[in-house]
């Protein structure tokens, strides 16, 4: 049966060259932009160098302080003495770490600006994280207590500040108004790693600010590194637990929140849970916002569907007008209605399915010119099977929407009506 | 082996009412060739429809093989279709995106047949109508006559128990329209097959066993 209607969609597709071509180019267009976006978003989400290990990795992105009374909070970072206080007591954690980046700091070359990235980490920091070392190795515990002035540059700084492939380790680097000394030099982390990007990071003693006060409110991100992914939602567990006893800083809240989610989780509770205070019996893990952020791009992932899928519904309509005489004859001899939709449905999933690999090709295509023209910093989007996946589930949902309309509309054409036609 | 019962069509559109057709009794005995003439208009075709479960009456019922076809589901309707009947029509309505074979084969399609099976049971119904060479080629490619042996073809593929043909000669000039009919008595004589046909051909009705004429929508013989 289904070698039949492949067989019919061909002849017919073959037949309305122009409605094929026309069907294929919205279609593959539309299932292409939603593969690069796909591919992109599975680049932002999936393990990414250095944090190869995120799918083990917990991000405690900061403490919320909620004043219940008033409808009040306040939102920031975490102060060192939280992270090597608290963080250091979990027992079923592998490692932790703690850094923050993103503040500018220059260097001069010959008298010319080199604008770098600054970032600030603990020791921890570095086993958390999967840095690939080039050269030299990243700075001790001793070397965080004793506040030595040692930094671990990128590659990028490396080669901006000391010439391409030079070695750099053991040099001497003027950053601000201090010298450092490079103690190692790691492959380039890029900008989309929100998180952790950064071009020089120092210890986070060197920092001018007072890391051993008590308050756990501070500017720092720690992140948990699990045994497992499995072991996952046990670390999550005992850090919750712990979390809750830690003494409120401030006497004008009454409520604080401190998560430790998963990537995606992160950004997503930073984003779409902004002012929501956590509920305090249902624990601490039910106000994410992944509900409403899954909505809301299932919504978005609608909306951009829904123009082509109108068109090629209508398209559709038209091209099953053209067909009623093969529908009478179908029902003359023994198709039900049912058997029908089921045709043109399948029918309609083949030509998305075309469309499909065309789109897939298109995406290929982009995939190639976006990394070759590194038009986002040192990132190479691919097309895995994960985004594959996505790409044939998003062909198929097509394929229905814009199928089922129409096939069944025709399906309850009268026989003698559309043996007339 | 078919029944019509105080058959009545009434046609409505937003402004007029057709009565197509009145209180009809006509009963069509197994391997029976029956034709049925008739001035234009006078529900010749109708009549047809209604006994090929196309359409439904708007009185009456239509009883095929000792069972009521009222008020039975799409599906149930689909599967009498599909069993008991083959249809030929005047302008053939082959599919034109498909070859000849694949035409043929298409009451199979609607049953639990395997490919390999159609395939042999749609070669052997283009043998009887004597285009088995033809069964690679598309309805475009063929004549007339051509074209109506194919929709005989598709008509008996299911060897149904009645095949209903509505002016299966009339687009085609008498040789070639004597030909479609040798066929058809050979159908009837030889593999038993109950046909009813409407002509507008005395020549051709009178090579059938009965006649039963229609004017405006009620039966005068
Ligand atoms: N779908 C329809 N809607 C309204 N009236 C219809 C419809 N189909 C047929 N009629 C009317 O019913 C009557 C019978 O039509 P029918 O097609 O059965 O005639 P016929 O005897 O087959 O004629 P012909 O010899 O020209 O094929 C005609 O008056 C026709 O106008
Ligand atoms: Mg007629």
């Amino acid at each position: 049966m289904l070698r039949n209607y492949i067989k019919i969609t061909l002849a017919v597709l073959w037949r309305n060259k122009f409605f094929t071509f026309i069907s294929l180019f919205g279609i593959s267009l539309t299932l292409a932009t939603l593969m690069v976006a796909t591919s992109l978003a599975d680049h932002t989400i999936s393990p990414q160098y250095p944090e190869l290990n995120r799918d083990r990795i917990l991000y405690i992105t900061g403490i919320k302080l909620y004043n219940t009374q008033k409808g009040e909070f306040n939102a920031g970072g975490l102060s060192p003495y939280f992270c090597n206080h608290y963080l250091a007591s979990l027992k079923t954690q592998e490692a932790y770490g703690f850094g923050r980046n993103g503040d500018p700091i220059n260097t001069y070359l010959n008298n010319k600006k080199i604008a770098l990235v600054s970032g600030f980490t603990d020791e921890g920091f570095w086993k958390v994280m999967s840095f690939h070392f080039l050269e030299g190795k990243p700075y001790s515990k001793a070397d965080i207590s004793n506040a030595e002035k040692v930094v671990v540059i990128s590659e990028k700084a490396r080669d901006d500040y000391y010439g391409t492939a030079a070695t750099a380790l053991g040099k001497d680097i003027v950053l601000g108004d201090d010298h450092y000394r490079v103690i190692g030099v790691v492959q380039s982390n890029p900008p989309l790693n929100n998180y952790t990007s950064a071009d020089v990071y120092f210890p986070y003693t060197l920092a001018k600010e007072d890391w051993n006060n008590q308050d756990p409110r501070g500017s720092y991100r720690a992140f948990i590194l699990a045994p497992s992914k499995a072991a996952v939602s046990t670390v999550q567990d005992e850090f919750y637990s712990m979390a809750a006893k830690i003494p409120l800083p401030d006497k004008d809240y009454d409520y604080q929140f401190i998560g430790a989610d998963t990537y995606l989780t992160s950004f997503v509770r930073a984003v779409f849970n902004k002012g929501n205070v956590p509920s305090k019996t249902g624990g601490t893990r039910n106000s994410t916002g992944m509900t409403r952020f899954f909505l809301i791009i299932g919504g978005l992932i609608f909306l951009f569907m829904l123009l082509p899928t109108i068109s090629l519904i209508n398209i559709n309509i038209t091209r099953i007008l053209e067909r009623s005489s093969e529908i009478g004859v179908r029902k003359s001899f023994g198709a039900s209605s049912r058997t029908l939709v089921y045709q043109f449905i399948i029918e309609n999933i083949i030509l998305t399915m075309l469309g499909g690999v065309i789109g897939i090709v298109l995406t290929l295509i982009v995939l190639h010119f976006l990394n070759a023209s590194g038009w986002i910093e040192d990132v190479q989007l691919d097309f895995n099977i994960r985004v594959l996946t996505y790409s044939l589930l998003f062909c198929l949902l097509f394929g229905l929407l814009s199928g089922v309309y129409p096939a069944w509309r025709m399906s309850r054409m009268q026989i003698i009506e559309a043996l007339k036609a | 082996m078919l029944q019509l019962q105080n058959i009545e069509k009434v046609y409505r559109t937003d402004t007029v009412e057709t009565l197509a057709l009145r209180n009809i009794n006509l009963q069509v005995d197994k391997g029976e060739f029956l034709s049925i003439m008739g001035p234009s208009g006078c529900g010749k075709s109708t009549l047809l429809n209604l006994m090929g479960l196309l359409d439904e009456p708007s009185k009456g019922k239509v009883v095929v093989d000792g069972k009521s076809t009222e008020r039975l589901s799409d599906k149930q309707m689909a599967h009498f279709r599909n069993q008991s009947f083959g249809f030929i029509f005047q302008s053939y309505h082959l599919i034109n995106d498909l070859k000849v074979l694949d035409n043929t084969e298409l009451p199979l399609l609607y049953r639990s047949s395997a490919s390999g099976q159609r395939k042999k049971l749609a070669t052997e119904a283009l043998e009887k109508v004597g285009l088995a060479n033809r069964a690679n080629h598309l309805p475009s490619q063929l004549s007339g006559g051509q074209k109506q042996r194919v929709a005989i073809a598709r008509a008996i593929v299911g060897k149904p128990s009645i095949i209903l043909a509505d002016e299966p000669t009339g687009n085609l000039d008498s040789t070639m329209g004597h030909e479609i009919m040798d066929i058809l008595l050979h159908l009837n004589q030889n593999e038993g097959t109950t046909i009813v046909m409407v002509t507008h051909d005395e020549t051709m009705a009178r090579r059938t066993h009965r006649l039963v004429r229609l004017f405006d929508g009620s039966q005068v013989q």
